[in-house]
């Protein structure tokens, strides 16, 4: 298997090349930050980014990502935009359970580095493939203009 | 008074921190009146307890670590609780750092984290936690002054000699406070509520934010430990289903797979126990799942293998059509319907559901030496003890359950059946540490589902359009079908949810309870029977409401009328959510409050375009007051958007009001996908639905946009009432009562769908 680019470390995960990019993180790489809510691609949970691109990791074969950057919750916080999304889903308590919150900031995180001030309309289409049972989602579309305005537009 | 010794090292074992002082060697105090009273914290197994040598330790350097007894769902009690104790300790929450229990309720008081009562049971002695602690620190300060007590006061982290103006801070403090007895309960001096620093305020950040946010959130499934194997279970797709037979020939061929083996089931009724099947143990979740898929099984289907929703929705339609047994009832429904001047009636059902929390059921277990370890995401983690405890033949002591924050609960995780099958695995594996998964698809399949109910009623109203006579017929497999044979009737604690406990003022009232089977595992999902019943009355009125040509509001504060308390057993309430009746009466003027507020937030009876519509419900549920006002628009394709939802709720004192918005924030999301999108179905025994592209739920997309919530006034001088349910019942029937404004479409059937695009 040849090597991941993970959080900007090269890292060797010894799985046949048919495993999702999910359970080499989570079970072999011991990075659970990223989280499994349906092995579908339907609830966003495992969202990471791979070469700036939203992917669900649960789909994803690591074969299909081997050379990509990934990144994963874990190191989002070192980009100015994963940073502005975070401290707005802390300043406006965000979380309840907090399970698919790893997911709804790496697809916010998307959103905004290619849209910086997104319309309540590109919120939906960009988030909408993100469950939360919780029903945070007034907190995240408002967490997500709060980040684009404290980043003054900026992508 | 009880008075148990625990050894240092028990408590510092517990604790799991080193350098704490205050709480060494020192006796604790059990709940005065857990067998003297009934009510409240005090029915519950192992009551309460408030000790504060249980949850407070303090170090030399004055940091603060407050033990939180109660489970981390969503809710934000790791925030909550610590801060009421804080509170009255006169603690700085920049120096409290949260510790989460393990399972042990003989120490901790009851644990089980449902029922909308962690505030409502533990305030109070969370409190007198706190207020214990800050006194012994008050004494410990006078001693080494030589001063009265009364000239000492513990503000912010250090105690205040006030003619003086010495101070001594609480690190200092600790270890000579630690030496002191616990004062007597009666002796405490708690705050009045203008002195609250936290309480009431919404100003604390949650504990658990930055973790969350950052990805270091640990959940059950998030365990790792060294050499830990990882499994999943195939189980049987009907309830009561038992293995046969099963090749695991290809399964063992899977890379990766290291082990397949049989789980015994439980024949029904299997309260918390696993269902049985055949699990494949891997070195990852990924060979694990592989590897099942490379099972060959052979199952009995059992008895349960004709259950299919439709034909069981005709026949609780048959039941609810014809008298059952009767649960309440006052004056004559014979004569008020004879008497009346038109009779209306009207069907309502609502079906199964799936809790489906984002993380799904997961539990890890480790077995060495006679001792078992487990480490899971569980409402109930003296329950899970026991049960694991008890299928692995070995003495509670012996168990020790770590609680993980959870991905969600909704009632699910109250259930412990996934970790008794981690448990079992360890112990099949020789007591590896083995980290046991439920896959989505396992959750939708073999949840403890939500009841299906038929709510059949009936009115007749005189001349006026007010209501002689009401009978309400409620057909529901009951909870307790999995603890024992089959009641097929409502129990008090179901009947208790808004069926019977509703304060109308109607003269001839009827209340009847038609028998209904059980086929699957029913649980707990969050309101529980406050759903269908809060759905179907609700939906009534407005329907006699319009029948009569009433404006919705006004017909429904007619109908409860004037502000009184009522004894919830004059309504053939026994149960009363586990309260004293006498300090929970059912107060119809706080009922009435939150209606008018939230008309008046909402601006009931603004003008809207076409195609939009304004409903209202309320509902008292888990001794909480909220009435709900939804906007909707209907598209002329039928698509339903839901652009403002209004609510308003009374839950008596607020302790952190920005929480209290968050749960009802929630609520009107999971309350509007309950009504506009969740269902599941049984054909042949099997649930048909498998993951959320066909089990679906509320995404942004759907979801109100724009919510708000109104907190009447707080008021300490009630006793609070629960806020993690409460907000869910009123929201499928204010958005129906609102479809029905929008387009004059009733409807009466769960999930909305596509039933006004047909």
């Amino acid at each position: 298997m040849p090597a991941l680019n993970i959080n900007g470390k090269t890292v060797n995960a010894d799985v046949p090349e048919d495993t999702p990019l999910l359970w080499t993180l989570r079970d072999v790489l011991g990075m659970t930050g990223t989280k499994f809510g349906c092995g579908m691609a339907l609830c966003g949970a495992c969202t990471v980014h791979v070469d700036g691109a939203p992917t669900r990791a649960c789909i994803t074969p690591v074969s299909a990502v081997a050379g990509k950057k990934i990144t994963t919750i874990e190191a989002i916080g070192a980009d100015p935009v994963g940073n502005a999304v975070q401290a707005a889903w802390l300043e406006l308590g965000v979380p309840q359970c907090g399970y698919c919150q790893s997911g709804q900031i790496m697809a916010a995180t998307a959103l905004l580095k290619q849209n910086a001030q997104p319309s309540d309309a590109d919120i939906d289409a960009a988030m909408s493939g993100n469950i939360c049972r919780c029903g945070t989602y007034p907190r995240i579309r408002a967490a997500i203009k709060q980040a684009a305005s404290s980043r003054g537009g900026k992508s | 008074m009880k008075i148990v010794k625990i050894s240092r090292r028990a408590f510092l074992g517990t604790m799991a921190v080193s350098g704490l002082v205050l709480a060494v060697g020192v006796p604790r105090l059990r709940s005065a009146g857990a067998q003297a009273n009934k009510y409240g914290a005090d029915s519950m197994p192992n009551g309460w307890v408030d000790n504060p040598l249980v949850f407070v330790a303090i170090g030399e350097d004055g940091t603060v670590t407050i033990t939180c007894h109660r489970q981390e769902m969503g809710q934000g009690v790791r925030t909550s609780l610590p801060m009421v104790v804080a509170d009255e300790l006169e603690a700085d929450w920049q120096r409290v750092r949260v510790q989460q229990a393990t399972g042990d309720q003989q120490r901790f008081g009851n644990q089980d984290t449902d029922g909308s009562r962690s505030m409502r049971h533990f305030f109070e002695p969370m409190r007198r936690c706190g207020a214990s602690a800050r006194t012994m620190l008050e004494q410990a300060a006078a001693a080494r002054w030589g001063v009265p007590i009364a000239e000492v006061q513990g503000l912010n982290h250090e105690v205040v000699h006030r003619p003086t103006q010495r101070k001594l801070g609480y690190g200092a403090l600790a270890a000579a406070a630690s030496k002191l007895p616990v004062p007597a309960r009666e002796t405490l001096r708690l705050k009045q509520p203008a002195q609250f620093r936290y309480i009431g305020k919404g100003q604390v950040k949650l504990v658990d934010g930055p973790d969350i946010v950052a990805g270091r959130g640990k959940y059950g499934i998030d365990t790792v430990l060294d050499g830990m194997l990882f499994a999943v279970v195939a189980r049987p797709a009907v309830y009561g289903g038992k293995l046969v037979s099963y090749d695991a020939t290809a399964a063992m061929k899977v890379p990766g797979v290291v082990q397949v083996l049989e789980i015994p089931g439980t024949p029904p009724p299997s309260e918390f126990q696993p269902l049985g099947g055949v699990a494949v143990v891997a070195r990852n979740t990924w060979a694990a799942i592989k590897g099942r898929e490379a099972l060959k099984i052979k199952w009995d289907d059992g008895l349960n293998a004709a259950y299919d929703s439709t034909e069981y929705k005709a026949a609780l339609e048959q039941s609810a059509r014809n008298p059952g047994e009767i649960v309440h009832e006052r004056g004559n429904l014979d004569t008020g319907m004879v008497r009346a001047a038109r009779r209306l009636q009207a069907e309502y059902y609502i079906p199964h559901m799936a809790q489906a929390p984002m993380e799904p059921p997961a539990a890890t277990v480790r077995i060495v030496d006679g001792r078992c370890e487990v480490w899971t995401a569980t409402q109930a983690p003296q329950v899970t003890r026991d049960r694991v405890a008890k299928r692995l033949g070995l003495p509670s002591e012996r168990v020790t359950v770590n609680v993980t924050l959870l991905g969600g609960g909704f009632g699910r995780k109250s259930k412990p059946d996934y970790v008794v099958e981690a448990a079992l695995v360890s112990q099949a594996m020789k007591g590896a540490p083995v980290k046991l998964t439920w896959t989505r698809e396992d959750d939708v399949q073999h949840s403890y589902y939500h009841t299906v109910s038929l709510e059949h009623l009936e009115a007749g109203l005189d001349g006026s359009g007010k209501p002689l006579a009401w009978l309400h017929r409620s057909a529901a497999p009951s909870i307790r079908s999995i603890f024992g044979p089959d009641p097929k009737h409502e129990q008090p604690f179901e009947l208790g949810m808004g069926l019977v406990n509703v304060p109308f003022v109607i003269p001839n009232l009827r209340i009847e309870n038609p028998a209904a089977e059980a086929h699957t595992r029913i649980g707990w999902y969050r309101s529980v029977s406050n759903i269908p019943h809060a759905f179907a009355i609700q939906s009534f009125v407005a329907e006699l409401a319009a029948a009569a040509g009433r404006d919705p509001k006004e017909y429904l504060l007619e109908l409860i009328g004037p502000a009184r308390r009522i004894d919830p057993r004059a309504l053939g309430d026994t149960w009363n959510y586990t309260e004293s009746p006498e300090r929970y009466p059912l107060d119809t003027g706080r009922l009435r409050r939150v209606i008018e507020t939230v008309a008046r937030e909402a601006g009931w009876g603004r003008k809207l375009p076409a195609g939009q519509g304004l409903g209202i419900a309320a509902h008292y549920s888990f001794v909480t007051y909220v009435a709900a006002v939804a906007q909707v628009a209907v598209s002329e394709k039928g698509e339903i958007a839901i652009p403002r939802l209004d609510i308003a709720v009374d839950c008596g004192p607020q302790v952190n009001p920005e929480r209290i918005r968050a749960q009802f924030e929630g609520a009107c999301v999971m309350g509007a996908g309950n009504a506009l999108l969740s269902e599941i179905t049984f054909k042949d025994g099997r649930v048909q639905q498998s993951n959320f592209n066909d089990y679906q739920v509320a995404r942004m997309n759907v979801a109100p946009r724009d919510i708000r919530v109104h907190l009447v006034a707080p008021d300490f001088g009630v006793p609070p009432g629960g806020v993690g349910e409460p907000g869910i019942p009123p929201i499928a029937p204010a958005l129906c009562n609102a479809i029905f404004a929008a387009t004059g479409k009733r409807i009466r059937s769960l999930p909305i769908a596509g039933q006004l695009s047909a």
